[in-house]
């Protein structure tokens, strides 16, 4: 079964990246681009088939390694 | 007095602060990262590089190394572990060292000489050392160090905070600050300050023919203070 999580910066969090993007976007004219924020997405496949079981274990990983808790948050999707 | 570099696949100033160690008197070791154990050693290092291509997030996957759980240990029994560069951004990962090291602030690898201010000498690593304001070498693309609020709290309560970017005449603020880390914060400790983590390579400034002697200084003055 295939988890998806997205981790992204939590707000207040500077996210340089993010601003070089929305910049650049506003560069190409699309003006109306207010904030930009850069995140990560995985795909994980556990070997379980009670989505339920899965879900915690991915949580578990998130908090472990996927996520660094001081400056990001974490949902499984 | 025995020291021991910690290899990881990607660290690569392993080698040089292998011959700063020697050239002051350390008998250094060399472990590598799948290690169960480490040799008896009174300092530890984690040596500057990019541990697994800085995937993930620096340090990230260094940080659950085999060899990490003996550094752990290590620590709990009050040895001295010192984190350089990249050994910085582990130590922040393993959680022996509070925050994080973000990304520059304006998107820049850094590679430049810094001043850098000691801000606390009751400890091993700069107890007696001779100067105030050390000269030495960044090079990092993730030195912005940031924490939560109660962990800057707490790191100024302990006067936990190492090292500051400052200017040649100890000025800190935003225009000596290279990587927009907060507070200016270079180099850190933990509450038992048995443990220093720091963007800054004392290792490259140890030859005064080369670059600078600053570095001499920091690892003179450690060896000092471990015997």
């Amino acid at each position: 079964m295939i988890i998806k999580v997205v981790v992204t910066l939590k707000n207040g969090v500077l996210d340089p990246q993010g601003k070089a993007i929305q910049q650049t976007l506003n560069g190409m004219n699309f003006n109306n681009v207010d904030d930009v924020r850069q995140g990560k997405f995985f795909e994980i496949n556990v070997n379980e088939n009670d989505e339920a079981k899965a879900k915690l274990q991915v949580e578990d990983m998130c908090k472990k390694l996927l996520a660094n808790l001081v400056i990001e948050d974490y949902k499984i999707l | 007095m025995k020291s021991s570099v910690i290899i990881f696949p990607g660290s690569n100033c392993d080698r040089d602060m292998d011959v700063a160690l020697k050239k002051f008197g350390f008998k250094n070791q060399m472990v590598w990262h799948n290690d169960n154990s480490i040799p008896k050693s009174d300092l530890i290092v984690l040596p500057g590089g990019f541990s697994y291509g800085d995937y993930l997030r620096c340090g990230s996957i260094a940080s659950k190394s085999k060899v990490i759980k003996s550094v752990i240990d290590f620590v709990n029994s009050g040895g001295l572990v010192l984190g350089i560069c990249n050994g910085f951004q582990i130590l922040t990962e393993t959680g022996l060292l509070p925050g994080i090291l973000q990304q520059n602030k304006y998107l820049n690898f850094i590679c430049k000489n810094v001043f850098v201010k000691v801000k606390d000498k009751k400890n091993k690593y700069f107890k007696d050392i001779k100067k105030d304001i050390l000269e030495l070498h960044i090079a990092h693309n993730e030195g912005n160090y940031f924490c939560s609020n109660d962990e800057m709290k707490s790191l100024e309560d302990n006067n936990q905070i190492a090292v500051t970017y400052c200017n040649k005449n100890g000025d800190e603020g935003d225009e000596n600050n290279p990587n927009g880390a907060i507070k200016n914060i270079a180099g850190i400790f933990n509450n038992k300050k048995n443990v220093l983590g720091m963007m800054p390579h004392p290792e490259r400034m140890i030859d005064k023919y080369l670059s600078g002697e600053d570095g001499s200084l920091f690892f003179e003055n450690l060896l000092r203070n471990l015997n």
